[in-house]
């Protein structure tokens, strides 16, 4: 049993620094009362819907931003849906993001949108690094035939 | 449609004479996919029966009030005992979908619960005042579907 019981270990260790650092916050908690037996993949599912909701958002943001003439309503109305969603989902950093990035929109500053595009798609990225992680020690600790720590 | 059946139609949805052990049936509008997970997920959680619709419009068709649908009397009356919309929407916003709501003979009994991520003062009194029952500051969590249940066991006897 040390095997599951180091795995729960990391997954306590895991979780608490994600919370620590700001990745996330207490929605994603919500998000994991929410998983039971009658849907015990119930935040991988949503997660999931996230990153690809995410990466169509992100795809989209980059066309608005590198047309001539940049529609600022256009890409506010965007980043206005992934912070909503980051938000649901207890992404805090990348809500935080978003709400600078709004207020560059509400400026129609070019420069400090393209700015905020980049810091945006560097902290979904570390984000979807770190859930992933995270699901995968989860993963390990049932293949272990263990359960995850409720923290 | 008849006056009589109309009155007693919003009577039975006020009065709340619903049957004993039935869930209540809760119409949740947003148009982000993840929020509609969400709600789905915390209303089911709390024993409710829900539809989700992604804009007013695809909303106002469900319950039987797009302006060019016919209102019968077993098509609106019994399909829901509350909606919680989100306020920014394309298209129609919720303030817009609770107007249309309040201002329908046979729904506007129907409690409206406003969500949105924006804490505007004014954008609240504007919804409470067009008679929403409730509005709440997103993400949405178990504490306000605590409260929602709250509203809806005072409406029926669930």
């Amino acid at each position: 049993m040390d095997g599951v019981v180091q795995l729960q270990r990391q997954f306590i260790d895991y979780t608490t620094s994600l919370y620590e650092e700001k990745y996330l916050d207490e929605q994603f908690r919500q998000l994991q009362q929410l998983q039971d037996e009658s849907n015990p993949d119930f935040v991988v599912e949503v997660v999931s819907l996230f990153f690809d909701d995410s990466e169509r958002i992100l795809n989209e943001l980059a066309n608005a931003l590198d047309q001539q003439s940049v529609d600022f309503k256009r890409v506010d109305a965007l980043v206005h849906q992934l912070k909503g969603s980051s938000s649901s989902i207890g992404a805090q950093r990348i809500q935080k993001m978003c709400i600078a990035f709004r207020n560059y929109c509400e400026e129609q500053n070019i420069e400090g949108c393209l700015n905020c595009m980049q810091q945006v798609k560097n902290e979904y990225s570390l984000a979807k690094n770190k859930l992933e992680t995270l699901f995968k020690i989860e993963q390990q600790i049932l293949a272990a035939g263990g359960s995850i720590p409720v923290l | 449609m008849d006056a009589a059946s109309n009155v007693s139609c919003s009577a039975f949805l006020s009065k709340g004479i619903m049957d004993f052990g039935e869930e209540p049936h809760v119409l949740a509008v947003d148009d982000n996919l993840i929020d509609r997970k969400l709600v789905e997920k915390l209303l089911k959680n709390s024993s409710c029966k829900v539809t989700t619709a992604e804009n007013g419009l695809r909303a106002l068709e469900y319950l039987g009030l797009r302006d060019d649908q016919e209102n019968t009397l077993n098509g609106s009356c019994s399909k829901v005992n509350m909606i919680i919309t989100d306020y920014c929407m394309p298209g129609m916003t919720g303030y817009e979908l609770l107007k249309k709501i309040k201002e329908s003979a046979i729904m506007k009994e129907v409690p409206v619960v406003i969500m949105s991520s924006e804490n505007i003062p004014t954008r609240i009194n504007k919804c409470l005042e067009e008679g929403a029952q409730m509005f709440i500051l997103k993400p949405l969590k178990q504490s306000h579907v605590k409260q929602l249940r709250g509203q809806l066991n005072k409406c029926g006897s669930f």
